[in-house]
């Protein structure tokens, strides 16, 4: 099948919803394009609440975000289970295929939605055996709360970001045993109050500067060693043995673009490298969401997809949008960046995390602090007010985050 | 008179808040907190603290085996797991709407327990 | 004539097809793991070695380039992978330039073709990413890679078509021989007239409970990393050989993954069954593949693992025919290369003994389970229509469909593993986090079985717990 939009939207997620709402709100035809048989994305397996608060003003779960989303988007044209297996820049055109075969499908303009994957336990080069019992915490989560099935009878959870943290509560609502929650940095991987409300709640310790270091067990996992580190060594000494039959692994998350690989500018991150109207080096090429880099709020997500979506229907209709002015380099302090350039025309809201915690954090553009985050945490995004009319954002632009004690 | 840290998780924020009790315990006052939500917060904290509980239910004939769920309110954190075998004992046939009141009034909290995702009917 | 064939690895499963050629011949093919080619066969480089680290009048040396040399017509019949990509040895200090020489040597000695020492401008021509330490490296064009375990599975698929009949998760206990010979197992006794032992690591404890005396093995672990890094090499990249073997390499995988690894640790022959993984053997990986290769990234690691080879003393291949049995022990590097050799080697002997008659009807073909990813566009598109469960895409990562799923399952996958490695689903970057779901949906469709009852290989190795609800 043959189709042509003006706007082609690629991921159903909480972006890509929103890149759809935002096009088809200024003018655009809009396609999306999804390979789950819905949208929403991880949405719809995060049934615990703290969505919707920028959105609706609402704390909401994950599907009342999705369906209330979804009601907001209204009736947007979908493929759905299609995949898209080749995107041709030059001509605008791209090749998916589902199980009414193949479709070829012309752009205005294009938004990637793709979101994240999560790392696999495997890929930590973890010593030991290789049984059934091993998910990453985004599995145990769609085994519990889509398909009715419980992971295991005793957990471990190795990494605390958040996802792993929410796991923990949810397994131990269930009646599952969760030992304890292992974060090898010394300091926690996701938002303060998942700690709170997850893990003090129920008592579930979190080991920091603890990790995993051998996994035991043939068929099924029977038990894991842990470990304390001292500057990334592990410990010998302080090794144990811990019988469990469930590893829930919440070791982080990596922007999905191997659609785009080696075809547009990514960061060694794997993020997809955008300006602060979310363009990449396309002009008619925009993303938003995970696959740029990684959101602590799916509100987030989705803002940055209805800016995606607006202008991304600015120029499928031939209008011209500025041009980049100013390019963010990073000196020290932060380790992610959501836009690397800047038309510096508007008003922006840039997100940053720090490298590592600070006491107090100032954030400085050119060495001038322009903000100041009192216990600043690499899990935690912080929001950047970048005003063209307070600052000049033309030409580079050097970021920093120094830590200053109390 | 005593002070104690707390994070409030009312919202995704999580001030982290000094709050100040008397020699009793009881709340005098709090610090920290970006709106009154954190006030709140605290103050229950100190006495009973409440919570959001989320959980899923079993759905019988529908496109899905499970509907999630909320409370549509805090409840005392002190009978989570009454009402968590509350939940677990509970079936409801499709369909279902979010929004649908699936326990009412659950341990006489004044707070339901509701649907959030909708389940449309299994016809085979 | 009844024939036993113990063990579905890379060896047996090709022995077993090349019996089916015949008439009169019945072949049943005993297999104690869930699946073909689980052992040995299964974690190894997957290299189809040229043929030059033999020792020329070893019988290694004689399977090993007729085997390099048969996989081209082997992989086009039963339409598995294989790529000619060529290997080289790379030669970092001035002492080991001899060891190239000696090499050459052995491998024109033993028959292989289109040998080259290389300069070190040359080497880097070849491959930019070597490290530019390089003085030399010993080029050979015929070395390969495969999947050795689509091996296993299309030769048996192919000797069931013909005929034979597969019995997995049947563990041979012991044989008795008398006017027949009697295999005791886990699921019952089968009387046979021929028995052929290719059971990998076991070989030798199968050898000895039929009364026939073989060096003993031992396991020779050897461990991997798997990167995510296609095209950091396109050849096969062998440092100097030593005593240890033929070294920690970097190669690229047939599906376009990067492999490092092996080592070789030599474990006591009670530790036949430990595949894990150690934190020793997993930085030696790291030290000796950085100095081969500088630009792997190991940021990009997915997944490691460890396989088992059976060594035993002589460091060869140990083949004993007799009138009721033939005992095929120590198949260890190259094995995997030599196997299609050893089996027409083993089988032609056997009609010769026989006096067998071929078939008419034997059928050498099998036909890959189809990848939609790999089709153009009129031919997906074909595929498709003739069944649209082609269209949907499962693993995200490899494109894998419901249709390969479905397909691999009725070729017999039934565990986790069996679809993984029947599909490449859950072999790429997210390892299943993403499939696994819609992968135990279909085969709880199709197998009948509760997502609790479904294993991911092993018995006992069930992927979750009961209902919560």
């Amino acid at each position: 099948m043959k189709m042509k939009y003006d706007v082609v939207v690629l991921g159903g997620g909480a972006a890509g919803m929103g890149a759809a709402y935002g096009a088809k709100e200024n003018g655009a035809s809009v396609l999306l394009i999804e390979r789950e048989s819905s949208t929403g994305g991880v949405l719809n397996q995060c049934i615990h609440t703290g969505f919707g608060l920028q959105v609706f003003k609402m704390e909401l779960s994950g599907p009342e975000y999705h369906e209330m989303y979804s009601d907001k988007m209204g009736k947007v044209d979908a493929l759905y289970e299609t995949m898209v297996l080749y995107i041709d820049f030059k001509m605008n055109k791209m090749k998916a295929m589902s199980t009414t075969g193949m479709h070829e499908i012309e752009y205005g303009a294009l938004i990637l939605a793709t979101g994240a994957r999560e790392r696999p336990f495997e890929a930590l080069r973890i010593q030991g055996t290789r049984p059934a019992g091993i998910f990453t915490a985004g599995l145990a989560q769609k085994f519990v709360n889509l398909e009715n099935h419980l992971p295991g009878h005793k957990a471990v959870i190795v990494g605390s970001g958040d996802i792993g943290m929410i796991m923990a509560r949810r397994l131990t609502l269930e009646g599952v045993t969760v030992e304890g929650v292992y974060e090898i940095m010394p300091y926690p991987g996701g938002l303060t109050r998942n700690i709170a409300q997850c893990l003090i709640d129920f008592n579930i310790p979190l080991h920091l500067s603890t990790s995993v270091i051998k996994v035991h067990g043939k068929s099924r996992l029977e038990g894991v060693t842990v470990t304390q580190f001292e500057n990334g060594i592990p410990l010998r000494e302080k090794e144990r043995f811990i019988e469990c039959d469930t590893l829930v692994a919440s070791v982080g998350l990596i922007p999905e673009n191997d659609l785009v690989k080696g075809k547009i500018e990514m960061g060694s991150d794997e993020g997809i490298i955008v300006d602060d109207l979310m363009r990449t080096n396309y002009e008619n090429v925009f993303a938003c969401g995970n696959n740029v880099c990684i959101h602590d709020l799916v509100d987030f997500a989705t803002v940055e997809g209805e800016k995606a979506g607006k202008n991304a229907a600015i120029v499928s209709k031939g209008k011209e949008l500025p041009e980049r002015a100013g390019m963010i380099t990073v000196k020290e302090g932060i380790r992610v960046v959501s836009a690397k350039y800047m038309t510096a025309t508007e008003p922006f809201k840039l997100y940053i995390r720090v490298d590592k915690p600070m006491e107090i954090a100032t954030i400085n553009i050119n060495g001038k602090a322009i903000k100041a985050v009192v216990n600043a945490r690499p899990s935690e995004m912080i929001e950047i007010n970048m005003d063209p009319n307070k600052y000049d954002l033309k030409g580079k632009i050097e970021l920093s985050a120094k830590g200053v004690k109390r | 008179m005593k002070t104690i840290e707390m994070v409030c998780i009312v919202c995704p924020i999580g001030c982290q808040m000094k709050v100040e009790l008397d020699d009793e315990g009881k709340f005098l006052s709090v610090k920290g907190n970006r709106c009154p939500k954190g006030e709140a917060y605290a103050r229950d904290e100190v006495t009973d603290p409440r919570r959001v509980l989320t959980s899923s239910v079993k759905i019988i004939g529908g496109m899905l085996p499970l509907a999630s769920v909320k409370t549509d309110g805090t409840i005392p954190k002190r009978l989570i797991k009454d009402a968590m075998n509350l939940i677990k004992s509970t079936e409801v046939k499709a369909p279902v709407k979010a929004g649908d009141k699936i326990i009412e009034n659950v341990l006489n909290t004044g707070i339901n327990i509701v649907a959030t995702r909708t389940v449309l009917k299994n016809d085979g | 004539m009844k024939v036993g064939i113990i063990g579905a690895g890379v060896v047996g499963t090709l022995i077993a097809r090349e019996l089916t050629r015949y008439e009169d011949v019945e072949v049943e093919i005993f297999e104690k793991l869930p699946d073909v080619g689980w052992g040995v066969t299964k974690a190894n480089s997957g290299v189809i070695h040229a043929g030059y680290d033999d020792e020329p009048e070893s019988v290694r040396a004689r399977y090993c380039v007729h085997g390099n040399e048969m996989y081209t017509s082997l992989s086009q019949e039963l339409g598995f992978q294989f790529k000619r990509v060529g290997s080289l040895v790379v030669a970092f200090q001035q002492e080991d330039l001899h060891v190239l020489e000696s090499l050459l040597e052995s491998g024109i000695k033993n028959g292989v073709k289109g040998l080259k020492i290389l300069s070190k401008y040359d080497s880097l021509q070849l491959e930019p990413n070597l490290s530019k330490e390089v003085l030399s490296s010993l080029w050979a064009p015929t070395a390969g890679i495969v999947g050795p375990w689509e091996v296993a599975q299309a030769a048996s698929e192919n000797a069931v078509k013909n005929g034979a009949k597969l019995h997995l998760s049947t563990k041979v206990n012991s044989i008795k021989k008398d006017s027949t010979i009697k295999l005791e197992t886990d699921k019952g006794t089968f009387e046979l007239d021929f028995v052929i032992n290719a059971s990998g690591l076991w070989a030798d404890e199968i050898a000895q409970s039929a009364g026939v005396k073989v060096t003993p093995l031992h396991p020779r672990r050897g461990e991997y990393i798997l990167l995510d890094q296609p095209n950091v090499v396109k050849t096969v990249v062998f440092p100097v050989p030593s005593k240890g073997g033929k070294g920690i390499l970097v190669l690229p995988t047939i599906h376009d993954t990067i492999l490092l690894g092996p080592t070789s640790e030599d474990l006591p022959p009670s530790y036949k069954e430990r595949t894990e993984t150690t934190q020793e053997g997993l930085s030696r990986i790291i030290d000796n593949a950085k100095k081969l290769v500088p630009a792997i990234n190991l940021s990009k690691s997915i997944r490691t693992f460890a396989g088992l080879r059976p060594e035993n003393e002589i460091k060869d291949f140990v083949i004993i025919k007799s009138d009721e049995m033939v005992n095929i022990v120590a198949t260890r590097s190259p094995g995997l290369t030599s196997a299609p050799a050893i089996a027409e080697d083993v089988v032609s002997w056997i009609s010769s003994k026989k006096s067998l008659k071929q078939r008419k009807t034997f059928d050498p073909h099998r036909k890959p389970i189809p990848r939609p990813y790999e089709m153009n566009d009129d031919e997906r598109e074909a595929l498709i229509r003739s069944n649209p469960s082609f269209g949907r895409v499962i693993c995200r990562c490899n494109k894998v469909t419901e249709g390969e799923v479905l397909e691999a399952i009725r070729r017999g996958a039934k565990t986790l593993d069996g679809v993984k490695l029947r599909t490449t689903a859950m072999f790429g970057r997210c390892q299943g986090s993403f499939c696994t779901v819609n992968i135990m949906k279909i085969m709880k469709k199709e197998l009948g079985e509760e997502f609790s009852e479904i294993e991911k290989n092993l018995p006992a190795s069930k992927i979750v717990d009961g209902v919560a609800r």
